[in-house]
């Protein structure tokens, strides 16, 4: 499903030429729940943009579904984001003048879709995270958890088959982080493919497989020991 | 899905109420300022229009510079056997001192033959017209203007009274029907008195003018080429004579009002464009504030023709609406204008409508560019931003 073949990612600031993924080569299999760990400043969210084909990498070849991203164009991206993806941030990410309806109703106006069905869907997933009666209130008048599960509905709402999450759990209390992680876990169950971005090895232990990002290379073994603990 | 994209737009606007009233605020009074003096300037023409239709497009006036001597009255009167010239009348104007007891005043005085209440199309409301016995008899009587019967009488009943024109006692026998003002000075102030008293009074034996009454609105032309041949046959002086039509006069004046109105619009047009560079620069400035809505869209697969349609949609219902806001005040204004001037200015529709438009394609215009660097905006960098 996801093949990541010998990426490479640097970044350039100013003259300088910082690499932040050197040869990086995942394959996720569908249905697969996988956690990426790694210390902070390691290249995880770079990794996961271009999982979520937010970015491309400089080299390296990355093949979703059997197609290769790096030679599509920006719409093309989009329509595989639209359609393929959804993205649950750890800063939420919502609008914050749209209520929770039309926040997870947002993207569903970039597909082609009939109102009705429209509608059918947001209230669905709406009601499948739990905030039927928070529909009409704002970002702002929820809480971090609640606006947690409103991008879930989002993301639900498009039907994607791959969710990826980076850090979804940081901005969050413990008790309201094991609500969404059960979220995460029960999407999981109903078939949909995870790739969990984190540094706490609690939350990573959740997740069928481990995987470890370190100095811009990945490992399925950890390299660096202070990670248990971090 | 348009539908949502426009919900999207006002909702902008309205949480940005200031600011965009402030952008619209441009559109805004360039949309009155056309609207506004569009509408009164051709109010006020076609006022002057419908008064100078009134006097009758089949009416010719010709006047006699010069030497007094060179037409007769008589000789005109031969222009009425021609078939395109129904009547002629000829005039001599001059103004003395009228007395009326103590009241004295200067007024205009017309020696007129009965022919002129026909060319003029006049009638009077009180006593009886200058006929042809006043005429031969040289007889001092006078038809007057309702004007100068209330100043001279204090009443429009002044049949059988007397006043002294210069020095001679004159017998009132006729007062004209009430005319109100119009362009060629209004009978209302005029005292009538017969063609051959005139002629002695002022020791002139030529006419000054006359009118001629074409047999219709269609033989005006050929009417007023018969006037000019003759005229110049009897002067030979080109330039000793003018004939002139009231259509001519309507011609000249729809001249004016479309060069007028031609200047307004090119000042609304640029004021609109000025309001269009406003809305330009607001609109790069919400790109730039919303730079993380722009990321989050593109990352749940918003294409860039959405972002450009999103922004291209704001900037067009932002100054479509400041049109349609300048439009409303335009007819507040129009009204307080009515009440003031006590005219009766009407909205011009059409080029309400037209503003609207020009407005909209304004939004498009100016909205353009902020919208492309929208959606060149690339969801990455677009994210990072917090
Ligand atoms: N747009 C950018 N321009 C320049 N450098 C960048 C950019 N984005 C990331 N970097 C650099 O790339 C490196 C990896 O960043 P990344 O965000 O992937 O780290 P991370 O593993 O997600 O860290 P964290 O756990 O703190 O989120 C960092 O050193 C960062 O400074
Ligand atoms: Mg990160």
């Amino acid at each position: 499903m996801i093949r990541l073949k010998h990426i490479y990612k640097s970044y350039t600031i100013g003259t300088v030429e910082v690499p932040v993924l050197r040869n990086v080569s995942l394959h996720v299999r569908p249905h697969e729940f996988v956690a990426i760990l790694g210390p902070s400043g390691s290249g995880k969210s770079t990794l996961m943009n271009i999982i979520g084909c937010l970015d491309i990498p400089d080299s390296g070849d990355y093949i979703l579904d059997g197609e290769y991203v790096d030679n599509c164009t920006e719409d093309k991206l989009s329509e595989i984001r639209g359609v393929k993806i959804g993205f649950i941030f750890q800063q939420f990410n919502l609008l914050p003048d749209l209520t929770a309806y039309e926040n997870v109703e947002m993207p569903l106006l970039y597909h082609r879709i009939s109102p009705s069905e429209r509608h059918e869907r947001v209230i669905r997933t709406i009601e499948q995270v739990g905030l039927k009666d928070r529909m009409r209130h704002k970002p702002s008048q929820l809480s971090g958890g609640q606006q947690q599960r409103v991008a879930i509905a989002r993301v639900l709402a498009s039907e994607p088959s791959i969710i990826l999450a980076d850090e979804p759990t940081g901005n969050l209390d413990s008790a309201s982080g094991k609500e969404i992680m059960d979220i995460i876990k029960g999407l999981w169950r109903d078939g949909h493919t995870i790739v969990l971005i984190t540094h706490d090895i609690n939350i990573a232990n959740q997740a069928e497989r481990k995987v470890y990002v370190h100095d811009g290379r990945l490992s399925e073994k950890e390299i660096y020991n202070g990670m248990e603990n971090h | 899905m348009a539908w949502k994209i426009i919900k999207l737009s006002f909702k902008a606007i309205y949480n940005n109420k200031m600011r965009s009233f402030l952008t619209m605020l441009g559109i805004i009074i360039g949309v009155m300022a056309v609207v506004i003096l569009v509408s009164i300037t051709q109010g006020a023409a076609s006022g002057i229009t419908d008064s100078i239709s009134d006097m009758g497009s089949d009416q010719i006036t010709a006047t006699i510079s010069g030497d007094d001597a060179s037409v007769s009255a008589d000789s005109i009167e031969s222009l009425a056997s021609y078939p395109s010239i129904d009547s002629v009348a000829p005039v001599i104007s001059t103004s003395e001192t009228v007395k009326k007891n103590s009241e004295t005043g200067s007024y205009s005085i017309v020696g007129v033959t009965p022919s002129y209440f026909t060319v003029r199309d006049i009638d009077i409301q009180r006593g009886r017209k200058i006929a042809e016995s006043d005429i031969e008899w040289n007889t001092n009587v006078c038809v007057i203007g309702t004007d100068v019967a209330s100043s001279l009488f204090g009443t429009w009943d002044a049949v059988n009274g007397t006043i002294i024109i210069g020095d001679s006692i004159y017998k009132v026998v006729g007062v004209l029907e009430e005319q109100g003002s119009s362009l060629a000075g209004s009978e209302d102030s005029k005292i009538l008195i017969p063609y051959s008293t005139a002629s002695r009074m002022t020791g002139q034996t030529g006419v000054s003018s006359f009118y001629i009454k074409a047999s219709s609105e269609d033989t005006v032309n050929s009417a007023i080429r018969s006037v000019e041949s003759f005229l110049l046959q009897a002067t030979r002086d080109e330039e000793a004579y003018d004939v002139s039509n009231q259509s001519e006069v309507l011609d000249t004046m729809s001249d004016v009002t479309n060069t007028m109105s031609l200047l307004l619009a090119g000042i609304a047009a640029i004021s609109l464009l000025v309001g269009g560079i406003g809305i330009m620069n607001i609109m790069l400035v919400s790109v730039t504030e919303r730079t993380k809505e722009i990321g989050i869209r593109k990352a749940v697969g918003a294409k860039r023709k959405h972002i450009m349609l999103q922004f291209l949609c704001e900037s067009c219902a932002l100054s479509v609406l400041g049109g349609v806001l300048g439009l409303v005040l335009s007819l507040g204004a129009i009204e307080v204008y009515n009440l003031v001037a006590s005219s009766a200015a009407a909205i011009n529709w059409s080029v309400g409508i037209a503003a609207i438009v020009f407005c909209a394609v304004i939004g498009i215009l100016f909205g353009s560019y902020p919208a492309a660097k929208a959606s060149r905006l690339q969801p990455i960098d677009a994210l990072h931003i917090s």
